[in-house]
């Protein structure tokens, strides 16, 4: 279950700048319909990499959804973000199949490498570390993705040296 | 004379090993040179272990070349297509010679995955040349009834392939007996198994296959609408089931008439999953679809009865559907010829693991696991021990090697404690604890589970706890006998399969495994040599040359040491990784 506490005192945090116009056209094609929370937040996400406050705010108020209940989705399902994340998103596979192959060590080696903890993202905005659950590519194990390219048959030093030079390409 | 066709096989792992850099290459030789042949795509075959896959039919037959990368296809192009001399060491699948990769497909079965690899899933004609679509225009002319559909689906014996093995035809029998004026046919494309990519391959490799099921299984019922519930980590298979939704609805296979068939009027949408385990349980999928958290609910009412939108619901599986037209059109009697008593027809299974050839394998039911493994799979990687297959995923449990003699049908594989599931078989060696996987999929459950029962909630959390504890040395007595009393609450107060079940590899590990639980709670010990809190690696002194390989291999650059003089691990540094162990040439690094 992945539950994020409430703290007792909200902290006053600095919204996000996003252009908030941008969702009107999937709220547009998903209001009125049933079953329209989801595909809602997930066009939200693909706009902003992530779920800001006020888009939750600007689609309640549009559609008339209960803020409650979408932050109920947005916190039950593993594909939804409610933080920024980096320009890169590395997840590292975890399932069964990579497991059984090391994938243990592919996160430790890109966690040194990148000076990041699994989930989170690097001082640069370059990349967010995260951890999944299968991709599906169990014979090339262990796997790794990265935007969408995938990335099989790894070993640490393999993982690093991929990021490196993503990292290296991205400086010039 | 047929223009020669080079096919290069696109499917998600085909892609991950390289296969886009191949196809391009090919398309760039062609150009330059200005060859002469003809240049497609197909989907995944099944030998995952020789990707990337390239077929080139020439008139003398067809060859298929395996681990071709950028390299290799120069020369390929150039032996084959320009000097008409096929490499013959580069083939892994000919009908003019033998191959040593011949055993991977003796012994297989095609009819889920009959048209995996052969066509290319994004044109439809190719589907309709391979027989596709005939049954609905059959159905259409000979005026088959949905009565007749479904006693031939229940006469073949075929039960859901998605881990619960219940009749599919007894369940669209349920389905048909509840009149609506909106009834739902979904297909659970949400492959959740770690471990297991039999859905997704069908998916991206013959979507028309599992539209055509989901048509005959909605005029069977009387369905007006369908669903396809597919996980959102899979991309390709979402772009190319609504490629082939558009083209079957260009020609008449969804819509209004259907063919022509009077008031039979269907329509398939794609939902993408957003990640949830949970939401494989049907009425946690339903919920899901209908936008709320993927919480399961109560039955009854059984979804046949009350489901999606409190209409009647079915639900069936991707290789389920994918089974269906074969079924329609070759005969119950094709179907139940293969397979045993009670479990018929044939299965699909994931190889993943430590094993040589892993992929994907449809096998008649009755095969035993020793043939999967030792016959198609090709035996363990790098020819260490056997040690245990783990059948099911998180649900499921692990075989030990002793009982690789059980015969893969759902009745003997739950004798074991085990179960079906979906058909991902993890093949683990002698490297591998199994408290170590115990841990493992009771992380994954207890993440996964969605907190509507306390004993799965909390339960999955202490069991996580105590295996975590085992693992890392401060295992107490007493332990295992928690666990399993853990276990029998959990499964005996859980509302649905995913806490039912979760308990699964905990309790077959200790019924096979309990000396290794033993190991390490009392000696603090992993027989495997696998849980890295109880080992350390260091470096033999007498062994080691200097060579430096180590040292320079280490990605935490832990070990110090000058050419040719003794290196050292530095333990405060060192992530126990295991890498200067496998890449030492001369057996200078110890673990203990």
């Amino acid at each position: 279950m992945r539950i994020r506490r409430i703290p007792g005192e909200m902290e006053k945090v600095d919204l996000p700048d996003v252009d908030l116009s941008l969702i009107d056209p999937i709220i547009k094609k998903y209001k009125n319909k049933r079953g329209n929370l989801i595909p809602l937040l997930q066009g939200a996400q693909d706009l902003y990499g992530f779920l800001p406050p006020q888009a939750f705010e600007k689609i309640s108020n549009d559609t008339g959804l209960n803020l409650s209940d979408m932050y109920g989705v947005a916190t039950f399902y593993a594909q939804f973000r409610l933080n920024p994340v980096g320009k890169h998103v590395v997840k590292v596979c975890h399932g069964t199949a990579c497991h059984v192959q090391n994938a243990g060590t592919i996160t430790d080696s890109l966690k040194e490498a990148l000076k990041v903890d699994d989930g989170a993202t690097t001082e640069d905005g370059l990349f967010t570390l995260e951890s999944v659950a299968c991709l599906g590519c169990c014979s090339l194990a262990p796997v790794m993705m990265i935007d969408n390219e995938t990335y099989g048959n790894l070993s640490g030093k393999d993982a690093v040296k991929i990021v490196k030079e993503i990292k290296i390409s991205e400086s010039n | 004379m047929e223009k020669t066709q080079v096919i290069v096989g696109l499917g998600s792992c085909g892609i991950a090993a390289g296969a886009n850099k191949v196809y391009n290459k090919i398309k760039a030789l062609k150009k330059v040179d200005n060859l002469d042949f003809e240049l497609k795509q197909t989907s995944c075959i099944g030998m995952c272990y020789r990707e990337p896959l390239v077929e080139i039919i020439d008139e003398s037959g067809s060859y298929l070349y395996g681990e071709i990368d950028e390299k290799k296809v120069v020369d390929l192009i150039d032996q084959h297509i320009v000097n008409q001399n096929p490499i013959k060491d580069y083939v892994v699948k000919t009908d003019l010679f033998k191959t040593k990769d011949d055993v991977f497909f003796e012994g297989q079965v095609k009819i889920a995955l009959r048209d995996c690899g052969y066509i290319n899933p994004e044109i439809i004609e190719e589907y309709e040349e391979r027989k596709g679509y005939e049954v609905i225009k059959k159905i259409a002319s000979e005026k088959i009834t949905p009565e007749s559909i479904i006693k031939t689906v229940y006469d073949s014996g075929i039960r859901g392939r998605g881990g619960g093995g219940f009749p599919t035809g007894l369940k669209w029998q349920f389905a048909r007996n509840n009149p609506s004026d909106e009834k739902f046919i979904i297909c659970n494309a949400d492959e959740g198994d770690p471990g297991a990519f039999m859905d997704r391959s069908l998916l991206e490799g013959d979507p028309h296959a599992i539209l055509e099921g989901m048509i005959i299984g909605a005029y069977a019922i009387g369905g007006t609408d369908g669903v396809i519930y597919c996980r959102a980590e899979y991309p390709l298979a979402i772009k190319r089931l609504n490629i082939a939704l558009g083209q079957a609805r260009e020609k008449g296979y969804l819509g209004e008439n259907i063919m022509g068939i009077k008031g039979f009027n269907f329509d398939i949408f794609v939902k993408e999953g957003a990640g949830a385990f949970v939401c494989g349980e049907e009425t946690a999928l339903i919920a899901s679809v209908e936008g709320e958290r993927g919480m399961p609910r109560k039955r009854p009412p059984f979804p046949a009865e009350s489901g999606l939108w409190n209409k009647p619901t079915n639900i069936n599986n991707v290789e389920t559907f994918a089974n269906i037209p074969w079924i329609i059109y070759n005969g119950a009697e094709a179907y139940a010829k293969y397979g045993t008593e009670k479990s018929k027809g044939t299965k699909v299974f994931a190889l993943t693991g430590k094993i040589k050839h892993g992929g994907l394998v449809e096998v008649p039911m009755g095969i035993t696991i020793h043939d999967v493994i030792f016959k198609l799979g090709g035996g363990i990687q790098n020819d260490k021990q056997f040690k245990a297959v783990q059948l099911g995923g998180p649900s499921g449990g692990c075989i030990p090697a002793y009982m690789a003699d059980t015969m893969v049908d759902y009745d003997s594989v739950n004798a074991t404690g085990a179960i079906m599931g979906s058909g991902g078989m993890v093949v683990m060696d002698e490297t591998i604890c199994m408290v170590d996987m115990s841990r493992f999929f009771l992380d994954f459950t207890q993440k996964e589970s969605c907190g509507k029962c306390t004993f799965c909630r909390i339960g999955t959390k202490r069991m996580l706890e105590i295996l975590t504890r085992i693992t890392e040395g401060e295992g107490k007595e007493g332990d295992i006998e928690k666990l399993e009393l853990l276990s029998y609450q959990i499964k005996d107060s859980s509302l649905c399969g995913l806490g039912q079940t979760a308990p699964n590899p905990v309790l077959t590990t200790i019924k096979y495994y309990r000396n290794e639980y033993e190991a390490h709670i009392r000696d603090k010990k992993c027989p495997a040599k696998s849980c890295k809190k109880l080992l350390t690696y260091e470096v033999i002194e007498e062994n080691c040359t200097g060579c430096t390989v180590c040292a320079k291999n280490c990605p935490v650059d832990a070990i110090d040491g000058e050419r040719k003089e003794l290196h050292f691990i530095r333990q405060d540094a060192c992530i126990k990784c295991g890498v200067c162990y496998d890449k030492c040439k001369f057996d200078a690094i110890k673990l203990s």
